[in-house]
């Protein structure tokens, strides 16, 4: 069993992991970011001391992920509190303050935030006021790109706690087809304690679904995968699958939402009604599992045609020939 | 992986894997003699591959790949693929090691009293540390020690020593040719040569010590020695550790605890030989 496929059945089932190859699945779960997921999963069960070690490392681990999480998201909130305006966490930092399942052991990188469009200028000022500074050279083609191209401000990094804030405006960039409603994200959004927002618990998944499915290469696939697991879980009703039904509609989302149910269902086991895999669905499936027991990463074709297919995703062909052209001639 | 080695090095279990064959030939020479680790059973995963496919046999370079990964991290020559495990492994320890306090310092121990040694890179820890352990010292470590979170007591990780430069001549005279790797030229790093640490070192690597002494050692000025309040020891050691801000509370109370247990000291001294000495007049004064 390869690493990405044994990791799949050890967070499905961890009592199904008995003499296995401990050494491909800990190595598995380091390159897919879900070490401290695991953790969390196989948490009392009788383990090898070695391997029970290194699960409890990543437990303990995952206690300053949240407090660094939570921390640089208070700072976000200082920064922009007296602008007034609604600021709604996203992903990592999103399942962490609002205290749900999927943050056990999540691991976070960069400070996710979506914010109304018109806002993105008092936001960035006030962001460029309190000590974060541009990664990217104002004016520069990248710069340029995103403001705009993407759904979010160029990133910024803190000069002291270096780390990055992604300012959204909406959940995809502005060449994909589907348009979500960023207004309704908003609208939708739910005021933690502190004041700071998250999405509803439809939009959150549906976000996700986006980001993995309607964005990007799928690097890191396993891992959102799992927030859906955990998300659809935690929230499951009756009402909800209608809910979750009209959002994604609503955002033009259905079919990533759709992908992401059935493939959730497929490798995660998650309860809920989703149709067959489709053919394409089997190829998701196989660039999701490119991975084997060293960590290494497999499927260089697969590879490399779902990391054209993110590209086609956010441009049409000629736009994107021009920005590969140009790109080419800046190295 | 094409070829495999595993090692256990005190606590601290490697997996490592290669594309090639020779790196790991060389590194299981250096560490003939070291226990294979329990059940196969890793910490860390090191992998030694060719930066692009065809560069397993065009102009190999080895890259340094793992669990954990430094992104802009140079390849190095095939002819340098020992110098690359070793770093691999180093790698994994600074990135990845959250069971234990993880200072960049020299370890050596006599009657269960250790002295840690810490400074910049080329301060001449490692040398001091390689030659005490030829004069009566147990060599624990030249690279990083672990201190126990719940104990305060310092583990082994007696790694063969990483010796640069001018020190390779002066450990070649001190032990048997047969515990030296082959002689790197020209690395990144300058001349390298690695030597095992001897058999007691080996032996005892399951064995902790107690801390007795936190040293500052500084290579190049005429003999001095100067104590070190206990904040500034602490600082200087948080920035010695590669995990203590991940390790929150718990890292500041056992780094707190070595500071306000044991003495600090700052030495320059002009020579090694030099340095031998002011350790043993310390050991003396710890003793009495």
């Amino acid at each position: 069993m390869t690493g990405a496929r044994s990791l799949v059945r050890a967070l499905r089932d961890p009592g199904s992991v008995g003499a296995c190859d401990w050494n491909g699945l800990v190595s598995a779960a380091r390159a897919e970011q879900l070490i401290g997921s695991l953790a969390f999963r196989m948490e009392g069960r009788k383990l090898p001391p070695r391997i029970e070690a290194i699960f409890a490392a990543a437990r303990r681990d995952a206690a300053h992920v949240r407090t660094r999480t939570l921390w640089e998201a208070e700072m976000c909130r200082r920064a922009l509190a007296p602008l007034g305006i609604p600021v709604v966490l996203m992903k990592g930092t999103a399942f962490h303050a609002a205290g749900l399942e999927a943050s056990l052991g999540r691991s976070v990188g960069d400070l996710d935030i979506l914010v109304p469009r018109e806002s993105l200028p008092a936001v960035e000022s006030a962001l460029l006021d309190a000590g974060w500074e541009r990664l990217k050279q104002a004016g520069g083609y990248d710069d340029v790109y995103y403001r705009r191209w993407m759904h979010e401000l160029p990133p910024l990094i803190h000069k002291d706690r270096d780390r990055m804030i992604d300012v959204h405006h909406t959940i995809l960039p502005l060449t994909a087809r589907p348009r979500p409603d960023a207004a309704a994200l908003i609208e939708g959004s739910v005021a933690l304690d502190n004041g700071l927002r998250v999405l509803a618990p439809a939009d959150m998944i549906v976000h996700a679904a986006a980001h993995l499915f309607a964005d990007g290469d799928l690097a890191g696939g396993l891992r959102n995968l799992w927030d859906i697991d955990r998300l659809l879980r935690e929230f499951d009703s009756v009402d909800f699958r209608r809910t979750l039904e009209e959002r994604a509609r609503l955002h033009q989302l259905a079919a990533p939402v759709g992908r992401a149910l059935r493939l959730a269902r497929r490798l995660y086991g998650t309860p809920v009604a989703a149709g067959r895999l489709t053919v394409a669905d089997r190829l998701f499936e196989a660039r999701l599992l490119a991975r084997n027991s060293w960590g290494q990463e497999r499927g260089k074709l697969l590879r490399f045609a779902f990391y054209l297919r993110g590209h086609l995703l956010r441009m049409p062909p000629l736009m994107l020939a021009r920005h590969l052209w140009t790109k080419a001639a800046m190295r | 992986m094409r070829h495999r080695l595993a090692l256990q090095i005190g606590p601290v279990a490697f997996r490592i894997g290669s594309a090639w064959r020779s790196p790991l030939d060389a590194l299981a020479r250096l560490y003939a003699g070291y226990p294979a680790p329990a059940d196969g059973l890793c910490d860390f995963t090191v992998r030694l591959e060719p930066e692009r496919p065809w560069r397993r046999f065009l102009r190999p370079s080895v890259a340094i790949r793992g669990d954990y990964v430094l992104p802009d991290a140079a390849p190095l020559a095939l002819a340098h693929g020992l110098l690359a495990a070793e770093m691999g492994m180093n790698l994994q320890m600074a990135l990845g090691q959250r069971t234990w306090l993880l200072l960049h310092a020299a370890t050596v121990e006599k009657d269960g009293r250790a002295i840690v040694m810490t400074g910049e890179s080329g301060a001449g820890k490692s040398t001091l540390a390689a030659l005490l352990g030829e004069r009566g010292w147990r060599l624990m470590g030249d690279e990083f020690a672990l201190l126990d979170l719940a104990s305060g007591a310092l583990l082994p990780f007696p790694r063969a020593i990483s010796l640069k430069n001018g020190a390779i001549g002066v450990m070649e005279a001190e032990a048997a040719a047969d515990r030296f790797g082959p002689r790197l030229a020209g690395t990144p790093k300058g001349d390298i040569r690695h030597l095992r640490p001897n058999a007691e070192a080996i032996a005892r690597m399951g064995e902790g010590a107690r801390p007795a002494l936190i040293l500052f050692p500084r290579f190049g000025s005429a003999a001095a020695v100067r104590g070190v309040g206990q904040a500034e020891a602490f600082m200087r050691l948080t920035q010695a550790s590669t995990n203590y801000v991940a390790l929150g509370r718990r890292g500041f109370d056992a780094l707190a605890n070595l500071v306000r247990g044991v003495p600090a000291l700052a030495i320059d001294y002009p020579d090694t030989e030099t340095a031998v000495g002011l350790i043993a007049d310390f050991r003396r004064e710890l003793a009495a």
